[in-house]
């Protein structure tokens, strides 16, 4: 369909021309800071010689792109319903640590042990969402200030069951963490998966949370776009006030979603810490919630896109090693990264512009407009009592 | 005599040495897919109320918008005191002289009257805001044309009729000889339509010129000095008040004779499908919105609510559709106490709902269609299925809706945003109608419809009332409420304070409910 691929050119303009236009101003000011640009994207591009380096390449992108995508999901499905959760950061690491802890803390057969944590961590990610999403119904609290707020709140608490409680270490050590994590609690590596398909074996293991990555994907879009609750949240996000005239009910749309953001942010450290880490310490990753809004808003809130974005930035992320030892400062992925996402917000706005001119422009072709006037010698319309009317009362029509 | 040939018949005594105050030769207009305006002549004299007439949709707006310099003609010439000028914008409309009264209010609400009026063309004095000489200059446009302004008072106490004499003070203050009105008595009751005329001729005798725009046919034999008739985009021809009667001018700007009015037969039956038994809807203080409302729609029966806006009706409203608490009072439908029940509930219980904004409450406007067509029916077939929507069930019914209803878009999958609002209305209905309700909620049901989709809901309301369904009519529009309904209720600030025969009162009576200057109940 002619209509459907144009519609799809539009989506994908935006995403596409914000990292151009990040690329070229990510090179004037690589050049600016008196360095080759050429150079550092050669060295970002540069995955390795040997077929082995290059699959360890290619695992390094894809074991950060994991948390990536469910940071971005947990992001996205908040913004489909207009709520901007902030809070993914002080969600995920809430969880991480509680699951880590919990984790430690039984011993139970494999799958369940994991089962477990992953329910810990969703539960918990998911309450902290719900006080968001609560304090919004009840008083009003914007959820823009109240998951800022709880991001610090997490942080400290966080910080403070770690040094504390929680604490696995022992006195003195450099690195303060949790408790391992028995070997039934983690989750294998897909490295059998590699070597199965012919490709050399890489130094680290490719995150088996991969699989439960995509599975919560492939859910998440269901739930969005083939679901009747899927549909009232997307509603809600287009026009609360249509949705709450339709009969969906706001309040609890509002609650329902933060706890779908939540659980979905409960998952993000999982794959490090299943997959690698296997306690939370100081040296926990961070940050991941904050670039799952930059990752959601380049996907454009689809999970396909966010699937797209967070290899993107995954990848880019990646360079950030060899640029050092290239001599290339590695806060040029970082500055990759914010134009990319300026630019991209810019670029969507412009796509949605053009979008809207070319549906109109259909619109326009379909029939006559409001002004080209139906009545070619036809008898007038009939009025509202079944005779000719003469006066109208209904303001003009707004003119093509 | 009404001419449709001889456009001299209105101004033949106009002396070739006086030049008009606005000619227009030959504009066309064209838009994607659409000519607008095609060839339009329109002769204004100096200081006389000029009338153009023309159905909903004929091309009226697009022809003022021309003439304000909103945008320019494709062809033609616009002759301001003899001389040709181009408008690249409305600034330039100003300068020369031409000042424009929209339909909707531009005014802000929080502001005072002198503010509004002065917004945008500030008179300063040494870089600061020069409040004496505004206010001397207000007061002085006030008094010289019978305003009757208050420069202190905030725009947001002030009634329909004081706004758009502020409109009128703002075009004055920036010097203009010619004024455009459109529709400026669409929004108001008949009482302020005369003092709206009363204030058009104190413009008139100060030598200004005034183009009126209107479908009101009435009212412009009233007021107007003479008429141009606009029709399927085109000047069809002028006529004089004095010697045209309405029906002469309705044909003229239908283009075909007029049948009579059919004898309206009831067909209210007697089991109830609504009672609303004391309903109070709060302000969300203690101010009663919707004050102790009692009423009862049958089955087959329209009823009508009159009142001008802001009287409560938007909250009656919402308190039968669910979307607003009720202070006190219970709300029935089939006999079944609905108080309690969600939105959701209601919906699914048979109520239809026509938003009085359809912007705002009836559409996902950066939907397709197809999910405009789940929207409100989000549990029912045959867009649904189980928890799941489907797809192709909502896409084929949005076909036959499109089909049935006469909503003219490329396809199922186009955004609601590009159709006109007349066909986002008749989707609106036939998606309502289409769940079979017991009860439908119509506010506004024709707003800001073109004139063929307004007769076609207008037929759709009477054949569903025939078919035994109950509809609570909410109208700005007098004609509307009278042509349709079978009970006319009139509400004045949150209560019932009438009740009328619609077979028997006139326009006017009803005016002089809404404005509370009749008070005895019952009329009818």
């Amino acid at each position: 369909m002619n209509g459907l691929a144009r519609r799809l050119g539009l989506s994908l303009l935006g995403p596409v021309l914000a990292v151009l236009v990040a690329l070229v101003i990510s090179a004037v000011v690589i050049a600016l800071i008196g360095e080759d640009p050429i150079e550092a994207f050669r060295v970002m591009v540069d995955l390795g010689d040997s077929p082995s380096q290059q699959v360890q390449s290619i695992v390094v992108v894809l074991n950060r792109a994991v948390p990536l995508f469910l940071a971005g999901l947990a992001v996205a499905v908040a913004f489909r319903m207009g709520l901007f959760n902030i809070g993914v950061e002080g969600q995920y690491r809430m969880a991480t640590i509680l699951a880590a802890a919990a984790g430690a803390a039984v011993a139970l057969p494999g799958p369940l042990h994991v089962l477990l944590i992953v329910v810990v961590a969703m539960v918990v990610g998911a309450v902290w969402a719900g006080i968001v999403g609560v304090l919004k119904v009840t008083r009003g609290v914007s959820e823009v200030i109240s998951s800022i707020m709880l991001n610090f709140i997490a942080l400290g608490l966080a910080s403070f069951l770690l040094t504390g409680p929680l604490r696995g270490s022992p006195p003195g050590a450099s690195i303060v963490t949790t408790s391992e994590i028995p070997e039934s609690g983690r989750v294998p590596s897909l490295n059998g998966l590699l070597t199965a398909l012919g490709l050399a074996a890489p130094r680290s293991g490719l995150y088996g949370f991969l699989v439960v990555a995509v599975v919560v994907g492939v859910v998440v879009a269901v739930l969005l776009q083939r679901t009747r609750f899927g549909f009232d949240l997307r509603a809600t996000g287009l026009s609360p006030s249509a949705a709450t005239a339709s009969g969906v009910d706001a309040r609890g749309m509002v609650v329902k979603t933060m706890l779908i953001s939540g659980g979905i942010a409960g998952l993000i450290g999982l794959p490090d810490l299943l997959g690698s880490q296997y306690d939370y310490g100081t040296e926990f990753t961070a940050g991941l919630g904050f670039l799952g809004i930059a990752v959601a808003l380049l996907g454009r809130s689809s999970p396909i896109g966010i699937a797209l974005a967070a290899l993107l930035f995954a990848f880019l992320d990646r360079a950030a090693l060899p640029l050092q030892f290239a001599d290339i400062p590695s806060s040029v992925v970082t500055i990759i990264q914010g134009t990319i996402v300026l630019a991209v917000v810019i670029a969507n706005e412009v796509a949605r512009r053009l979008a809207l001119r070319s549906a109109e422009r259909a619109g326009a072709s379909a029939g006559p407009g409001p002004d080209a006037g139906g009545d070619d010698g036809a008898p007038p319309p009939p009025g509202p009592d079944g005779g000719q009317r003469v006066r109208t009362g209904a303001p003009e029509d707004v003119q093509a | 005599m009404a001419s449709a040939d001889s456009p001299a018949a209105g101004h033949g005594s106009t002396a070739d040495d006086v030049p008009l105050a606005v000619e227009l030769r030959g504009i066309t207009k064209r838009f994607p897919g659409v000519v607008a305006n095609r060839d339009i002549a329109l002769r204004v004299r100096r200081g006389e109320v000029h009338a153009v007439v023309g159905e909903n949709g004929a091309g009226k707006s697009t022809l003022m918008k021309t003439l304000y310099g909103e945008h320019r003609p494709d062809e033609g010439q616009i002759l301001v005191d003899g001389r040709e000028v181009a408008f690249r914008s409305p600034a330039d409309a100003i300068a020369a002289g031409i000042g424009m009264v929209h339909q909707h209010f531009m005014l802000a609400d929080n502001f005072t009257v002198l503010e509004n009026i002065v917004l945008g063309s500030e008179p300063t004095k040494a870089g600061r805001l020069d409040l004496a000489e505004a206010r001397r200059r207000i007061t002085d446009i006030s008094d010289r044309y019978s305003l009757g302004l208050r420069p202190d008072a905030l725009v947001e106490d002030l009634g329909v009729g004081d706004r758009q004499r502020v409109e009128i003070a703002k075009v004055l203050y920036r010097d203009a000889r010619t004024l455009i009105l459109d529709e400026p008595t669409a929004v108001l009751v008949p009482q302020e339509v005369d003092e709206l005329f009363a204030n058009l001729a104190e413009l008139k005798r100060e030598g200004l010129t005034v183009i009126f725009i209107s479908h009101k046919l009435d009212e412009v034999r009233r007021v107007a000095d003479s008429i141009t008739v606009i029709r399927r985009g085109t000047t069809v021809g002028t006529a004089d008040p004095r010697t045209t009667t309405a029906r002469q001018l309705a044909e003229l700007m239908v283009g075909a004779e007029l049948p009579s009015p059919e004898v309206r037969t009831s067909t209210v039956r007697e089991v109830p499908v609504l009672q609303m038994v004391g309903v109070t809807v709060t302000d969300g203080g203690r101010r009663p919105v919707v004050d102790d409302v009692t009423l009862t729609v049958r089955e087959g029966e329209v009823v009508g609510i009159a009142g001008v806006e802001g009287n409560g009706q938007a909250e009656l409203v919402d308190a039968i559709m669910g979307l607003r608490p009720l202070a006190a009072g219970s709300v029935l439908l089939g006999g079944e106490d609905v108080t309690g029940w969600s939105t959701r509930a209601r919906r699914e219980g048979g109520v239809g709902f026509i938003p009085e904004d359809r912007h705002r409450q009836g559409m996902l406007l950066d939907a397709p269609l197809w999910e405009n067509r789940i929207l409100g029916h989000q549990t029912r077939p045959p867009a649904v299925r189980g928890p799941f929507i489907d797809r192709r069930g909502a896409r084929a019914d949005t076909a036959r809706i499109m089909r049935e209803y006469d909503v003219r878009a490329p396809g199922p999958d186009t955004l609601a945003v590009a159709l006109s609002g007349g066909n986002q209305q008749k989707l609106i209905v036939g998606r309502e109608m289409s769940a079979e309700p017991r009860l439908l909620v119509a506010a506004h049901p024709t707003r800001g419809v073109d004139v063929g989709a307004q007769a076609v809901i207008w037929e759709l309301l009477k054949d569903a009332r025939a078919e035994g369904l109950g509809i609570v009519l909410i109208s700005a529009d007098l004609d509307e409420l009278i042509g349709l309904s079978d009970t006319l209720h009139v509400m004045l600030r949150g209560r019932l304070v009438a009740t009328l025969d619609p077979r028997r009162v006139t326009p006017e009576e009803l005016g002089g409910h809404m404005t509370g200057a009749r008070t005895t109940a019952g009329a009818a």
